[in-house]
């Protein structure tokens, strides 16, 4: 009783269960329009790793909305809810394809030069937001929605400029392939390259059939910078502090506003490497007129929900959300079941994990049961 | 004892236990019909648990509980209502953007048979109780309006309205200035003498000797004694309460006050309405003085803190420390002028709930060496420090370092911030009302370390809402009244009469000649 109490308190017992009953509701929902809930399942976990490329794309699929997730994770260790990386998201994907269209500087300049424009596009767009909170006290959610909405024309309005549009498409030309960050291009279409990964089938598959690049290993140093930042560094108890209780941080000399801004402005550069990533790292490498919102930041708010706001966490969350979002596709394909699915199912795993302190509740009552059992 | 119904309340035998912790020991209680009966023991001691039980919030694990000497059994408060049992709880449940007439009947309004509200009843009904009992509140003025000493008279109300017979104050005078608490204790005496039982629970021991006519102890769940509290003197009570003999009277030397630390110079402050607030206040605290402020909450006292630390603006007048002009700077500076803090609200503005109690032991300090080297924390260096500082001050439990300091009792809360405030060896030390919500033993020990810091040839500024802190502790006591210090004092010139009138706004002339 005392150990399963133990394993209840766990972060993770709470995200997993979570998940459990977002899968149950999803079994539900689909029993209800007459599809079998197996057969879906089964199709989403083959469309997730049936094959190597499926894999690869899961994890290509998770990266930018890690980051993103990381993005919010992180405002919410100060207190702040960051539903603006949609914005910043959007704001770093247009700079890096403006830059990377006209720029064609070798490689080695070429790349750090987007990612950087890409997060200081990012942390602009959410410093701002920290900045108004700041001096004005203006709410941080209401300033971030409507600079989503001034990212999302802003970004339609350079699409459509001639000197960045591609005649007969709805996107931009993409950009100069110096800026790409795709694992050896060259060398994997080179008849040397494909030679060499004849030898092992599931590689070869991986490596030409799917845009590998670096992004997913810079979405996993930067969680553990964030990680870090956070828990080991002096700046980081500063906006912690100033999270948990402003007035205490303020009472022991702690900049608050100051502390707001920057939290708000490392959120957005972090939305802003998720948005540099997505087009320097995967085709088509520019970016399109947007009927709606991508949701590339607004699924980094799931992903922060089910990490429980550990930047840790959210590497996980990612590619879970990567995972559902790609297998999602083979489910419509193969069962015919909408897509839609995977949005309850996420959805659902989101809402549960907000109760995740029943959960605790229950392991404190069980705790207690089992110590008067134990007299 | 036997059963009669002679008592209103008779609890035998009872236990309570949670987890492997267990808060009460075969407690028993006895409350006669007609009396104030108080309820005494340290934070923790398990008074609130007994009373919860009483009031059904908690089930005893064994034991008996009778109601004018019949067996109740008592499973949720509107079982304990139908026995006649209220209680009003520390923290007030009133609805704030009501009325008081809305607060008192909502939950048993009186309606006609198509459920449509009766107010002109209702309004008889309450106008007649608070007539009966000498209550004097304005039925219809909202909450959020009123004084605090006013809503408790709501909720007392509100429990006589439900007909209660017995009635249950936890804590009540802990949000009370001295006025208000007289006028409760006036309150208490016309309910006992039309019958009615009151249990009162608290750590106060003045007022248990003014108000009780019999007073359980209870140390650590277990049942010390009941006495007449007439019978025993106060350094008795507090003796069975914690456990050990206590010095109420707070022992130290006559004070040796050497150079001047801090100089307040005609200062003006507007508290957040905009208002005045401290209008052309000034004085003087030298080295080796503990001076007192007294005065009646909301003379200015906090926007003159606030001002010292600069997280107010000082309108006109100047504040130096140690010579240096020190007003309308930041709070980094004044930390870097040597001056520390004690903060009235421990858990709002000295504390961050959730860090871990060395967190919390470096929030002033994380930034600088040794704790931190390239912007890193060092955690060994902190873990260190407060293993030192919790071993220093005894702060309870012993390994309380990585623990959330939300998890620590007030008491020991409040020596975290001491053991901070005071090991930034600070020129001057403000302590705002430090010993509010504790117990004896743990004020006495936050008194200790005043003088010590005194005695060290610190400079102390006490402001403390409890008249008999000021005078038994301050070498020099200044009447703070609507914004100004219109009275001083050195300790052996100052009497509780003289004070008491200037704290009321009379004048310091009128009262010497």
């Amino acid at each position: 009783m005392r150990l399963t109490a133990k394993i209840l308190k766990k972060p993770i017992t709470s995200a997993l269960l979570a998940i459990v009953c977002g899968f149950l509701v999803a079994a539900i929902v689909l029993a209800a329009a007459h599809y079998n809930p197996w057969q879906a399942f089964g199709a989403l976990f083959s469309g997730m790793f049936a094959r190597p490329k499926y894999i690869s794309n899961v994890i290509i699929k998770a990266t930018p909305i890690i980051l993103t997730g990381l993005s919010v994770a992180f405002a919410f260790k100060t207190s702040l809810f960051n539903i603006g990386a949609e914005g910043q998201y959007i704001v770093s994907a247009m700079v890096v394809t403006m830059l990377g269209v006209k720029l064609n500087l070798p490689a080695v300049i070429q790349i750090p030069v987007l990612m950087v424009a890409g997060i200081a596009a990012g942390g602009i767009w959410g410093g701002f937001v920290g900045l108004l909170k700041a001096k004005f006290g203006i709410h941080e959610v209401i300033t971030s929605i409507m600079l989503n909405w001034i990212a999302f024309y802003l970004s339609n309005y350079i699409v459509n400029l001639p000197a960045f549009h591609q005649p007969n498409s709805t996107g931009t030309y993409p950009i100069n392939q110096s800026g790409y960050i795709v694992l050896l291009p060259n060398w994997k279409t080179s008849p040397q390259g494909i030679a060499s990964l004849e030898k092992a089938p599931w590689l070869k598959e991986i490596m030409l059939k799917t845009d590998v690049n670096f992004g997913f290993i810079i979405a996993l140093v930067m969680a553990v910078l964030i990680w870090f930042l956070l828990s080991r560094t002096s700046k980081g108890f500063e906006l912690c502090a100033v999270g948990y209780n402003k007035d205490a941080a303020e009472f022991a000399g702690i900049n608050v506003n100051k502390n707001l801004f920057d939290a708000m402005l490392i959120s957005g550069a972090l939305s802003g490497l998720a948005g540099a990533v997505a087009v320097m790292g995967t085709n088509p490498h520019n970016i399109s007129t947007l009927a709606a919102f991508e949701n590339n930041g607004f699924n980094g708010l799931s992903v922060a929900f089910i990490a429980g706001g550990s930047p840790i966490g959210c590497i996980f969350a990612g590619l879970l959300f990567g995972g559902f979002l790609y297998g999602g596709q083979t489910v419509q394909s193969e069962v015919g079941a909408p897509s839609e699915i995977i949005n309850i199912m996420m959805g659902t795993i989101v809402f549960f994990m907000a109760l995740t302190k029943v959960v605790q509740v229950f392991a404190d009552k069980l705790a207690k049961g089992s110590a008067a059992h134990a007299e | 004892m036997e059963v009669s119904s002679k008592y209103a309340v008779q609890m035998h035998g009872i236990v309570k236990t949670f987890g492997s912790f267990c808060a009460l020991d075969h407690v028993d209680l006895d409350v006669k019909k007609g009396t104030v009966h108080a309820l005494l023991g340290e934070n923790g001691a398990g008074k609130s648990t007994m009373m919860n039980i009483l009031y059904g919030l908690y089930q005893a694990d064994s034991g008996k509980i009778y109601i004018n000497g019949n067996e109740a059994r008592i499973k949720d408060p509107s079982a304990a209502i139908r026995h006649g049992i209220g209680m009003v709880h520390q923290h007030f449940m009133l609805v704030e953007n009501f009325t008081v007439l809305q607060n008192v009947i909502l939950g048993s309004e009186v309606t006609n048979r198509f459920g449509v509200l009766n107010m002109k009843k209702a309004r008889d009904k309450v106008e007649k109780i608070a007539e009966q009992y000498g209550f004097d509140v304005d039925l219809d003025a909202k909450i959020e309006d009123i004084s605090v000493g006013m809503q408790q008279r709501v909720e007392i109300l509100k429990a006589l309205y439900r007909g209660v017979d017995i009635l249950i104050l936890d804590e009540p005078t802990a949000v009370l200035t001295p006025q208000e608490i007289s006028e409760l204790m006036d309150i208490m005496k016309s309910l006992v003498k039309s019958g009615k039982t009151i249990i009162l629970i608290t750590h106060k021991l003045k007022e248990i000797q003014q108000s009780s006519d019999a007073c359980t102890i209870i140390r650590r769940g277990k049942l010390i004694d009941t006495v007449k509290p007439q019978e025993v003197d106060e350094e008795a009570l507090a003796a069975k309460m914690v456990g050990h003999p206590v010095r109420l009277v707070v022992e130290k030397t006559p004070a040796k006050p050497k150079g001047v630390v801090l100089e307040i110079d005609h200062l003006c402050v507007k508290d957040k309405r905009g208002l005045d607030a401290v209008k052309d206040l000034s004085l003087k605290i030298h080295r080796g003085e503990i001076f007192g402020i007294a005065g009646v909450d909301g003379n200015g006292q906090e926007e003159l803190v606030n001002a010292i630390t600069c997280l107010s603006r000082a309108e006109s007048g100047t504040i130096k420390i140690n010579g240096q002009e020190i007003q309308n700077t930041t709070l980094q500076n004044v930390i870097g002028h040597k001056i520390s803090t004690i903060p009235e609200d421990r858990q709002r503005r000295g504390l961050v709930l959730n860090f871990s109690c060395e967190k919390n032991m470096v929030l002033e300090k994380y930034k600088s060496s040794p704790f931190s080297r390239h912007g890193i924390l060092q955690d060994g260096e902190i873990k260190d420090y407060t293993k030192k500082l919790v071993g220093d001050y005894d702060i309870r439990p012993a390994g309380c370092g990585p623990m959330q300091v939300r998890s620590l009792s007030g008491g020991n809360q409040q020596k975290l911030i001491i053991a901070r405030e005071i090991s930034n060896e600070p020129d001057l030390l403000i302590a705002v009302q430090p010993t509010r919500g504790l117990d004896v033993g743990a004020i006495e020990y936050v008194h200790k370390m005043l003088v010590r810091e005194r005695d060290e040839g610190k400079a102390v500024l006490l402001i403390s809402l409890e008249l008999d802190e000021i005078l038994s502790v301050a070498d020099t006591i200044g009447v703070i009244y609507d914004g100004s210090i219109n009275g001083t004092f050195s300790q052996d010139q100052a009497d509780e009469k003289t004070i008491g009138l200037l704290m009321a706004g009379g004048k310091q002339n009128a009262v010497n000649s």
